[in-house]
């Protein structure tokens, strides 16, 4: 998957996570850079920066690193912010 | 609902030349509330019409500096937002600004090192600020935090922040700074001249050791390329931190 993923052009373009922390603490209330969820395809394990953004589209669809599934997938609307986290097996939120 | 990182007016209040693709705008912000190196903030700008477009900026000036930040761009072609901060923009002009966002590409000097920094083009901004902090904290330490920076630029004009990496390296306080330039090299260069990949990552590394703690950000390419050496070099996963800037670049 990541050889395939090299020799693709569009490849160049793709972001991480980090690239829409902005819309998700507007999102969620507080910085998600760092939290870790699960991947529901395949089971792995990222933070959100970690995951692959593609931001070409209106919003943001952000993919596991491993499987390339749609674990995130975020739209931006004049009065609200739309996540759709059912690619997310779960998203765990560390007391402090 | 909650509104937890507001939109705010911000001044340019000085304008510096690094390359000459590349400029720093000081951005004046009474009420920031600090930030960490690494972190980064949204610029949006809005036209009479309405129209607006956002982008993100890594904040390239140490934590330890406060009620102003520094932004370092890169003027893209065709960037909407570069363009106009590049040939539009001058001192006194308003930005609206959000931030400090990020919690993932954050280094703070009180975390254990060695520390290991790969950049490529502007992927040198975020690490920027956390060199500028290490220096700070470590003016009056007496521990060092043993610090390589393994930095990818085209030619060496475009060598952002060159004088400053020169003087933070000659400081004796353990930054090492090893430069590539990929596409053209002045007479006498003995350094690196290729892209990163996994013989120069393994050994530039090599003297840090496997504790190190990884931070690599540049375009997508290069980033993809020193993850995949270190990860086959055998550091964890959880030491290596990465920030994709999307295409081009050296």
């Amino acid at each position: 998957m990541e050889d395939e993923r090299a020799t693709d052009a569009q490849a160049d373009h793709v972001l991480d996570g980090n690239a829409v922390a902005g819309m998700l603490m507007a999102a969620f209330g507080s910085e998600m850079s760092a939290i870790p969820g699960q991947c529901a395809h395949c089971g792995t394990m990222s933070m959100v920066a970690e995951l692959r953004a593609y931001t070409r589209a209106p919003g943001a669809v952000l993919r596991c690193p491993t499987c390339a599934g749609v674990v995130l997938r975020i739209v931006e609307t004049r009065d609200a912010v739309l996540v759709d986290a059912r690619g997310a097996s779960y998203l765990r939120f560390a007391r402090r | 609902m909650l509104n937890p990182i507001p939109w705010r007016i911000a001044t340019i209040s000085a304008v510096h030349d690094e390359t000459p693709s590349v400029r720093t705008y000081t951005i004046a912000l009474p009420e920031w509330p600090g930030h960490r190196a690494g972190q980064h903030v949204d610029v949006r700008l809005t036209a009479e019409d309405g129209y607006s477009v956002e982008r993100s900026y890594s904040i390239a000036s140490e934590p330890e500096r406060t009620g102003e930040i520094d932004l370092t761009v890169e003027r893209i072609e065709g960037g909407e937002v570069s363009a106009f901060l590049h040939d539009v923009a001058v001192v006194g002009d308003r930005l609206e600004v959000r931030g400090p966002i990020g919690g993932y590409f954050v280094w703070e000097a009180s975390s254990p090192g060695p520390l290991f920094l790969v950049a490529g083009g502007s992927g040198v901004v975020p690490l920027m600020a956390m060199l500028r902090h290490r220096a700070r904290a470590a003016a009056g330490a007496r521990s060092t935090i043993p610090t390589r920076l393994l930095f990818s630029s085209r030619h060496l004009e475009d060598v952002i922040y060159r004088d400053e990496l020169d003087r933070l390296a000659a400081a004796g306080d353990g930054l090492e700074v090893v430069h590539t330039l990929t596409r053209s090299q002045p007479p006498g260069w003995t350094g690196y001249s290729r892209r990163i990949d996994d013989r120069m990552i393994a050994e530039v590394l090599d003297p840090l050791g496997a504790g190190a703690r990884t931070f690599i950000c540049g375009p997508t390419p290069l980033v993809e390329v020193a993850a995949n050496a270190l990860d086959r070099l055998g550091l964890p996963r959880d030491r290596i931190r990465t920030e994709r800037f999307g295409p081009s670049g050296p």
